[in-house]
């Protein structure tokens, strides 16, 4: 027996009973489209995460002090002269540019109004390093650096609070923790990034912050941003960077005191992340797909009951075990296959939905139903459907014929 | 010996129900020759429908040899029995056994589906049809025909696969007396014409009368084989 009439034959009695089946094929609708709406969701996540992670800058590294995997004791913090020395385009030729920064919060000030904000104590090389880009005026420059001038470049989110405005605010005054400060540029918005908004910020130079607005130990920074010459480069840079600091930290064999993340690593981490989160989505998900199954089961079942004579019949006039097994599995997978495409759709609509609201609620975030994802449901419904059948399928296959057709 | 479709020796039927054996056949030894036609008679319990489920392979004896067409079935596999089903056996019931939402051609075409032919089915089929007197009907489903048309649809399935012999069971009795004629006015025509085999198990002492043999059953065994 061909597959052709088994298919056409079991189409014929799925819609005899319309309502029933329909029925069934919702439960696998609801599983798959689960499916599918949370794996988007994730794969989405994903590519939004590693998005604003490039968004950083290009082929950076980052420089922290402390070891968290190591046993290090009496870390010495990270300084400027620790990012001058990477800098030296003799010791490491990799390097392209290196920027320094400390943080803090400050309360900032303008009119009547007063809120708190990230504060970035950074150099003239921040903006390269960092790809930022300016609304108006210019960024920190030596002489600002020099002087300890009191200039400060503000984020947009801070300009929209301050002045209700992006422009035209070069050479107003704004305070910082009480003390003036002249506002020489605004910075271009970025969105939400991998260290919280890098909107709701104000940068000023590095040396101004450490002598006036956030207490840290003679020249101490918090953290060195290094830019490799190319991407090939990160690697070696790396390496470059961590033999200088070894050497003026005296470093020889113990542990390294800092640490040196990688780009690549923050993306790595997470995709790991993300990646754990999908699959536990996915995984609730599929426990509907599996409850949808269970649901062919018992319908199956109940067919199967229903048909004990029109399957005696067919053993009587020559039906072998494996003619019925076909015809119930057939069936079943039918069942799965339609639950399986018709949620492919649903979910796919779902996760749109899920983008549109996201949108709205100023996350940009797109959802992505990729075709691994369907290929992947496709084939989990319909070998949820072969699985749940089989039991159905044999029982009908077992069937004596001489007390199926005697069956009322 | 050669000319014999059927050689049942001594076959017994014991059902096991619960703690009871049931002895329904309790050595039954007959012959058909081929082209012969029997009816098997006996008030219900006397073992006919066992009988009957033996001929046409449905079951195994529990003891005893069963022959039919020159093959030994006493000992074979369900799958083994189903094929011998399809190619030895055409089935006629009481209450005709069609399938509900298949046309009348779908129905002739199941055995030949099962036998595993290709092509000509369609072709076979409508012949089958044809021969039954439905020729006008093929595409009609069971519900849209009356009960004699439905009979002739069975006997179609039946014969289609041309089986070595006819077992109808009852074949009249869910019929009017008018297309019940009619259906065994063609089931004698098949064995007078195609020299057809036919096992007739029925309670109608008219119809029996008009066959050329009666086995007649009573608590397992034959009475006569006259």
């Amino acid at each position: 027996m061909n597959l052709m009439p088994a298919f056409f034959e079991a189409i014929q009695s799925l819609s005899a009973n319309k309502l029933r089946s329909a029925l069934t094929v919702l439960g696998i609708v609801i599983g798959v489209a689960a499916v599918i709406a949370m794996l988007a969701v994730g794969e989405g996540a994903q590519e939004t995460i590693t998005g604003s992670i490039s968004g950083i800058g290009s082929n950076l590294l980052f420089v922290f002090s402390g070891n968290q995997q190591g046993n290090v004791r009496n870390v010495q913090p990270l300084t400027l002269s620790d990012a001058d020395a990477i800098a030296d385009q003799f010791q490491a030729p990799s390097v392209a540019a290196v920027a320094p920064q400390i943080s803090g919060n400050a309360e900032v000030a303008y009119g009547g109004e007063r809120f708190n904000t990230q504060l970035g104590g950074v150099t003239p090389t921040y903006q390269t390093v960092r790809n930022y880009e300016l609304l108006e005026g210019e960024f920190i420059n030596d002489a600002h650096m020099l002087g300890n001038a009191s200039v400060v470049l503000l984020g947009p989110d801070v300009a929209d609070r301050l002045f209700d405005a992006r422009e035209g605010l070069v050479g107003e005054t704004v305070r910082l923790q009480g003390q003036p400060f002249r506002v020489i540029g605004v910075l271009a918005p970025r969105g939400g990034g991998a260290f919280g908004s890098e909107d709701n910020v104000v940068l000023v130079p590095l040396t101004t912050a450490q002598s006036r607005l956030v207490r840290r130990s003679r020249d101490q920074v918090d953290i060195i941003f290094v830019q490799a010459v190319n991407a090939e480069a990160v690697s070696q840079a790396g390496e470059e960077v961590a033999a200088i600091l070894r050497v003026r930290r005296r470093i020889q064999l113990s542990d390294d005191d800092f640490t040196i993340f990688t780009q690549q690593d923050f993306v790595n981490t997470a995709q790991m992340i993300t990646g754990v989160f999908t699959i536990f989505l996915g995984g609730i998900a599929a426990i509907s797909l599996l409850v949808g199954g269970i649901g062919i089961m018992n319908i199956m079942l109940v067919s199967v009951t229903e048909r004990t004579r029109e399957i005696g019949l067919r053993k009587a006039i020559g039906a072998r075990r494996r003619d019925i097994l076909v015809q119930f599995l057939t069936e079943s997978s039918l069942l799965s296959l339609f639950g399986g495409l018709i949620g492919i759709g649903f979910g796919w609509l779902i996760a749109q939905l899920i983008g549109i609201i996201a949108a709205a609620n100023q996350t940009p975030f797109r959802p992505v139903v990729g075709l691994n994802a369907i290929l992947l449901a496709t084939l989990f419904s319909t070998a949820v459907g072969l699985f749940f059948g089989i039991y159905p399928a044999n029982r009908a296959a077992s069937l004596q014929p001489v007390e199926a057709l005697r069956h009322e | 010996m050669i000319d014999c479709v059927i050689d049942a020796i001594d076959l017994t039927k014991i059902y096991q129900m619960g703690q009871i054996e049931v002895r329904a056949l309790a050595g039954v030894s007959f012959k058909v020759r081929r082209g012969e036609m029997i009816a098997i008679m006996g008030p219900s319990g006397s073992g006919k429908s066992t009988l009957m489920n033996l001929l046409g392979c449905l079951d195994r004896p529990s003891s005893g040899e069963y022959i039919l067409d020159g093959e030994k079935v006493s000992n074979l596999s369900d799958d083994q029995l189903a094929s011998i089903r399809n190619r030895k056996v055409g089935f006629v019931f009481q209450s005709f056994n069609l399938l509900p939402r298949a046309t009348a051609l779908a129905n002739v075409e199941l055995p030949l589906r099962y036998a595993g032919v290709g092509n000509n089915r369609t072709r076979r089929a409508r012949e089958a049809l044809e021969a039954v007197g439905l020729g006008d009907r093929l595409h009609h489903r069971p519900t849209e025909l009356s009960g004699g048309q439905q009979q002739r649809v069975a006997i179609a399935r039946a014969l289609v696969n041309n089986p070595a012999i006819l077992m109808a069971d009852e074949p009249t009795g869910n019929l009017d007396s008018k297309s019940g004629k009619e259906i065994m006015n063609l089931i004698f025509s098949l064995n007078r014409d195609l020299d057809m085999t036919v096992i007739i198990v029925t309670h109608n002492t008219g119809i029996a009368d008009q066959t050329e043999r009666i086995l007649h059953l009573r608590d397992g065994l034959l009475e006569d084989s006259a």
